[in-house]
């Protein structure tokens, strides 16, 4: 009776856990661009002039930088990650206007200092006097002036052309724009020969950090030329997931029905381990905080159809000993224990395969891959151990005790 | 079941080796005269994937696709409701844009995915993919030979370079696109054959435990009833993972038809090899150890 509880008991709060947990679950997968729509850059990063020197941190730096220009633009959880020495992938979803964020993502974002030309309307300014170049790199501080107003300083390259400048424009504005945006247009008061200039205005610390930030960003010279492009509408998007959900949802009833018409009660405690397999996998996929893609829903899908492997490889096993006229708790004990060695080597092989994929693959491969490893791991836990600990428990507590009960016929049975 | 032990799988297996190798002569006569048909994922080049809410000719199509500037022609297939338009050039973001417009004002409520890859990123794609797969086969030698022996480790690794190929070259034969998930079907199925394969010679090694087999005879009855007593397992085991990559192929997404496609031709070619060549060709191998047994008689 002990043991028919703790089974009966298992059973009902795993059930209940699945049953309440899983809506909630579902809801948090993160889902891929290919599946809710959005599109995916892989970056190639080179200097911008000849010669330059392509550094780890200026990587990182741009990496950096393009994930705060997405971030500007209002698009939702930008993904930026560098790879290799020389890219950078992007990943947005939910993108409205496509157009207009791979622009402003490529672009680099030019600061310059202008000055108003002859014929410019008042408080326009179209003669670039200094660009990006001209001022040292990371070179944008903030600081206080006087009167402890928050202001920025910039270092220039070369302090001749700065006082050149400032001497010629004295009494007038030099404006700052960052690309086509005047973010302010000071009166030079004085012929600055020191080499560095200070920017004033109506900061607060923290727009006077992010005004120096994004002078920092744009000053750095990297170039970027898209080298793969994928972009998903998203109503493809949801196509796609809608299909591959239904055909994973009518390929495991099936499997189920299978399972449960081939191996009666067994066949029900290995559907019940394999429900229970693809309730941690989600729960996997959310606690890890992993994408869920096209194609790792494929894994999903057959990493369900491969689980039934071990159990059908333990449930003809051990209606291979049943025949043989064994009890059937010697031929459940013996089944468990021969099947044990072949599902482990079985499996062992195909995570060597998966982790080959994980280590060669970028994207959609990597992705594949790991989540063929975790659903093995995931297998091995649940249609290995939990279900012969299930089977073993209800063999034990005398509810399975008819050859019947495995799908074997009396009359298969050969006599002891 | 009972038609168990009439089965003689060692001598069946030479007809299907013959298939095996007409059907690998085969595929690499098309591929060394015709190759495999690439997709932008290897090529380099723009594929345009559009999903409309009413069903356009290409004739509707074509002014709005051919009005950018590009020096190819597309190629065009119309599917239900979908169309797919292949560039053999790269296209900027411009005419992304351009097509983009072009197709929505002959359907507003079109929907797009739009791929390009470059010539050097699809080069990158396609050596990894080949590194991948001999290191799979390394390791696989590698722990058949710990977990078996040489000559398991060595018929397992034809069988699965076997499953692989098939699939290659039915692709070849059938012009079917290979893009990068074909990449991934072909690997996993790699993964996924030799586990039939390993369940079988799991047999064939405990079957070896009980009692002597002298002659090659002995060796013969051993694989037949090992491969006889899998049997079942192995068409089970084959037909749920059918069923699974099955229904991905009919009902599955569109960007997963390949994989899907890949998958089930090479789980059909997994479970056969498991059953008629691998064991067969441990056989083979194995007999040839056997010889000096059988020339002295002072051993029996």
């Amino acid at each position: 009776m002990k043991r028919l509880m703790s089974f009966i008991i298992t059973v009902a709060v795993l059930t209940g856990v699945m049953v309440f947990s899983t809506p909630g679950l579902l809801d948090k997968v993160h889902l891929g661009l290919d599946l809710k729509g959005g599109f995916e850059i892989l970056y190639h990063a080179e200097p911008m002039e000849q010669g330059g020197e392509l550094t780890r941190a200026s990587l990182i730096k741009t990496a950096e930088s393009l994930e705060k220009r997405a971030n500007a633009l209002g698009t939702s959880e930008p993904e930026v990650t560098t790879e290799g020495t020389n890219r950078i992938r992007l990943k947005i979803a939910g993108v409205t206007d496509e157009v207009e964020v791979r622009k402003k993502m490529k672009e680099p974002a030019v600061l310059t200092f202008r000055s108003a030309a002859e014929g410019d309307a008042a408080e326009t300014y179209s003669k670039i006097e200094l660009v990006g170049s001209d001022f040292v790199e990371n070179g944008a501080e903030i600081g206080r002036d006087n009167l402890g107003r928050p202001e920025i300083s910039i270092k220039m390259k070369d302090k001749d052309k700065f006082a050149e400048i400032t001497k010629r424009l004295l009494g007038k504005e030099l404006a700052i724009y960052l690309d086509e945006n005047q973010l302010s247009a000071p009166q030079v008061n004085s012929e600055i020969t020191a080499g560095s200039a200070s920017i004033t205005g109506n900061y607060t610390v923290e727009s006077a950090r992010e005004l120096a930030d994004t002078i920092n960003l744009g000053a750095l010279p990297l170039k970027l030329t898209e080298k793969y492009s994928q972009s998903v509408g998203a109503t493809l998007g949801k196509q796609s997931l809608d299909q591959t959900l239904m055909a994973g949802l009518i390929g495991s009833l099936i499997i189920l029905i299978f399972m449960i018409g081939m191996y009666r009660l067994p066949g029900l405690l290995a559907s019940f381990a394999l429900i229970l397999h693809t309730w941690l996998l989600i729960l996997v996929f959310v606690v890890a905080d992993f994408t869920l893609t096209l194609p790792g829903i494929a894994a999903f899908i057959l990493g369900i159809g491969m689980a039934v492997d071990a159990n059908i490889i333990t449930n003809e096993r051990i209606r291979e000993e049943v025949r043989s006229g064994k009890s059937i708790l010697s031929s459940v004990k013996a089944g468990n224990k021969s099947s044990f060695r072949t599902v482990m080597d079985s499996n062992i092989t195909t995570i060597i395969v998966a982790a080959v994929m994980f280590g060669f693959g970028t994207g959609a491969v990597k992705g594949f891959a790991l989540v063929l490893i975790v659903e093995i791991v995931l297998s091995i836990a649940t249609n290995l151990y939990f279900s012969h600990w299930l089977l073993t428990l209800l063999v034990k507590a005398g509810k399975l005790n008819k050859p019947k009960s495995f799908g074997v016929k009396e009359s298969d049975i050969r006599a002891l | 079941m009972r038609f168990k032990k009439e089965l003689d799988f060692v001598h069946l297996s030479k007809y299907f080796y013959i298939f095996s190798i007409a059907l690998t002569v085969a595929g690499l006569i098309f591929l060394a005269v015709l190759g495999l048909n690439y997709s932008v994922d290897f090529k380099a080049g723009s594929n345009v994937d559009i999903a409309l809410s009413k069903n356009l000719t290409a004739d509707q199509i074509r002014p709005a696709i051919e009005a950018i500037d590009i020096s190819h022609e597309p190629s065009i297939s119309i599917g239900d409701k979908r169309v797919n338009i292949r560039y053999e050039q790269e296209l900027t973001e411009d005419q992304d844009e351009a097509i983009k417009a072009g197709i929505l004002k002959l359907d507003d409520k079109a929907s797009f995915e739009i791929n390009t890859v470059d010539t050097e990123m699809a080069k990158e794609l396609a050596r990894n993919a080949i590194y991948a797969v001999l290191i799979s086969c390394l390791g696989i030698i590698l722990y058949v030979s710990i977990r078996f022996e040489w000559r398991f480790a060595l018929a397992a690794i034809v069988a699965l370079v076997h499953d692989a190929f098939m699939v290659v070259a039915v692709f070849s034969i059938f012009r079917l696109e290979v893009d990068l998930t074909f990449i991934i079907a072909v690997l996993t199925i790699i993964g996924y054959s030799i586990n039939d394969t390993i369940v079988i010679f799991d047999r064939i090694r405990e079957n070896l435990r009980f009692g002597k087999q002298k002659t090659y005879e002995d060796l013969k009855i051993l694989v037949n009833k090992s491969v006889a007593q899998t049997l079942m397992r192995s068409l089970y085991t084959a037909f749920t993972v059918f069923i699974a990559a099955f229904f991905l192929l009919i009902l599955g997404g569109e960007s997963i038809k390949m994989f899907s496609l890949a998958m089930v031709i090479g789980l059909l070619f997994g479970a056969y090899s498991s059953i008629f060549i691998a064991s067969p060709l441990w056989l083979l191998l194995k007999k040839r150890q056997k010889q000096p047994v059988k020339s002295s008689p002072a051993k029996g």
